[in-house]
């Protein structure tokens, strides 16, 4: 209990510093509200392109397919908030030779590593996809009726967002840690940024090739489609079990990783 | 605790790493059949140190200083021999371990460079898990030591490098630790900076009774604080004693530079001492320490001298010099 307390009250400093230190920049703000409406923006005009064709695409409708969107900019404002300014990080802690003083403080290094700083940038983003999400279940087209979801489905869809963030996570820090050996690994944690706006559409909407691909390699289903499926009530068991099982190995797995890799440091000269 | 806080016992240390030969061949060769080659960085050094003793640990760059704090703190894992410090193998890195040491790096900052140092040193209190109340007074009392008042409250940034460092160090020893590293805590500090560096160091250590180990190019914060020194080349430990006794080994003489108000050639000076350098009108000499005064008298009588500067010559060209002496001995011995 004085262990949590301790670790609480780190985090709390943690972000209380950072977000200080990021408010002496509020130009920022402005300009991440502004992307993000206008990544938006683009993004629904490419699904109303997309179902130009038809009611339907890939067995989801206009605004199942909104909600999915709608996760995907929640996922990537919290990428934006926690992941990105923390785990980019961890690159040049180790150039630097700053990872030093992380790994002599008494406390999980790999805790210390990602939430060490907290951006306020992503909240827009945040904001605007949990918007999305309200607006396409409130106006969910004929046939459905137009109504927010019953207390399952949410709870269910929460659980497996959670699964999805600590996938991203683990798959993010793995990459990140693989710099203790590589040193400069800061291009792969972009491709991966990027492969992760496919999941901006449900997965079924894709060729099958790239569905496998999104399953089974990267995550992408598990990210978006699968919670989104939760919400519109149309979750299965397996896929949801599935979602959870993922999460719980890829966390062990970046934790032995990481692990192991504090073996191989040799810290930068000086 | 009885006996020694830092016991090190056939310490060694192996770096393998990949060798590149230059040009486009050698990066597409490196690239694809890497070659590594491994290098003994730390080749068995055996030590001790007592609890409260202030110890400088000295070498020329590349001899394993660096190397050696490493495994002292736990930063990389030994190749081969046994450590134990403050009663715990540093390298498993335990809770209770880290809160017993601290290490303080001249070229690399832990606090946020954006923010007043007062934010960075509240993180620090709860991730050692120090009471608000406590931390203050802590703050208060090291504030107080190290001559620090407002500038705590101002952003790192807007701070000077000596302020930085001080405040850097209030960082390192907030949680009361009870063995220092500090690797190259003067670095770039001007000579007043420096001074006060080292006066807080001394006080400190007599104050809590802390145990101190120090790697400095400057020999001013070596004759300053370290009764005791270890100097290491080439990975392996040369001398472990007093100041004196290294001092009197690697620098017998002082460096007298003169700057003359006439030209003289270089037989001019022949009975002053060992003529180091001889450019225009400025001059080296090398001078037995016993004969200084009496030397220093003898030149100003004999030259017009416009400038005169007595000094130790640089701790990396004695080392340096001693080692080249050793290594040409071994030559000829054999």
């Amino acid at each position: 209990m004085r262990e949590f307390a301790r670790y609480w009250r780190s985090l709390r400093c943690f972000w209380g510093t950072s977000l200080a230190a990021e408010l002496e920049y509020p130009l920022n703000a402005w300009i991440e509200l502004l992307s993000v409406l206008g990544n938006l923006a683009g993004s629904v005009f490419v699904l109303q392109l997309l179902f130009g064709g038809g009611p339907q695409l890939g067995g989801w409708s206009w605004s199942g397919a909104l909600v999915v969107l709608g996760l995907y900019t929640v996922l990537d404002g919290f990428t934006t908030c926690v992941l990105q300014p923390n785990l980019s990080r961890i690159v040049n802690h180790v150039q630097t030779g700053t990872l030093d003083y992380v790994l002599l403080k008494p406390i999980d290094s790999q805790f210390w590593l990602s939430a060490r700083t907290v951006s306020p940038w992503g909240l827009p983003g945040i904001f605007a996809g949990l918007g999305l999400i309200a607006w396409a279940l409130l106006n969910r087209g004929t046939g459905a009726p137009s109504s927010l979801p019953a207390a399952g489905p949410v709870l269910l869809s929460l659980a497996l967002l959670v699964a999805a963030l600590v996938i991203l996570y683990s798959l993010w820090f793995v990459l990140a840690a693989l710099s203790i050996w590589f040193v400069k690994v800061w291009n792969a944690t972009e491709v991966l940024r990027y492969t992760l706006v496919a999941g901006r559409y449900p997965v079924s909407a894709y060729p099958p090739a790239l569905r496998l691909l999104f399953t089974f390699v990267l995550p992408v289903a598990f990210l978006t489609t699968v919670p989104a499926e939760a919400l519109l009530g149309r979750g299965s068991a397996i896929w949801a079990s599935g979602s959870l099982l993922a999460a719980g190995l890829c966390l062990a797995g970046s934790r032995l990783l990481w692990r192991y890799a504090q073996r191989f440091y040799t810290s930068a000269s000086s | 605790m009885a006996g020694p806080i830092i016991r090190a016992s056939g310490l060694s240390k192996t770096y393998r790493i990949s060798e590149k030969q230059p040009g486009l061949a050698g990066t597409i060769q490196h690239l694809l059949r890497r070659r590594h080659r491994d290098v003994l960085a730390v080749d068995g050094i055996s030590f001790t140190i007592e609890p409260g003793e202030i110890v400088g640990f000295l070498g020329p760059n590349g001899a394993g200083k660096t190397t050696t704090l490493k495994m002292l703190t736990g930063l990389i894992h030994p190749s081969g021999g046994e450590l134990e410090v403050a009663g715990h193998q540093p390298f498993r890195r335990q809770a209770r371990f880290l809160r017993q040491i601290t290490l303080v790096m001249g070229n690399r900052q832990q606090l946020i460079w954006d923010l007043p140092a007062l934010d960075s040193l509240r993180v620090n209190a709860a991730v050692y898990g120090i009471a608000e109340a406590e931390a203050q007074r802590r703050i208060g009392q090291l504030a107080e030591m190290l001559e620090l008042g407002q500038e705590l409250r101002r952003p790192m940034r807007k701070l000077s490098l000596g302020q930085r460092m001080k405040a850097e160090l209030l960082a390192a020893l907030l949680h009361e630790p009870a063995v220092l590293f500090l690797d190259e805590p003067t670095l770039g500090l001007d000579v007043n900076a420096q001074a006060r560096v080292r006066d807080f160091l001394a006080d400190y250590n007599r104050r809590t009774g802390a145990t101190v180990l120090l790697t400095s190019h400057y020999m001013g914060d070596i004759t300053a604080l370290c009764p005791r020194v270890l100097l290491i080349h080439q990975g392996q430990l040369f001398h472990d004693g007093s100041l004196a006794d290294l001092t009197q080994r690697l620098a017998p003489c002082r460096q007298v530079r003169l700057e003359l108000a006439d030209l003289h050639p270089p037989e001019a000076f022949a009975g002053f001492g060992q003529l180091e350098a001889h450019q225009g009108h400025l001059v080296r000499l090398l001078v037995p320490r016993a004969q200084l005064a009496q030397q220093v008298a003898a030149l100003l009588e004999r030259f017009a001298v416009v400038d005169l500067e007595v000094s130790d010559p640089p701790v990396e060209e004695l080392i340096g010099g001693l080692f080249r002496q050793r290594d040409s001995n071994s030559e000829a011995s054999q």
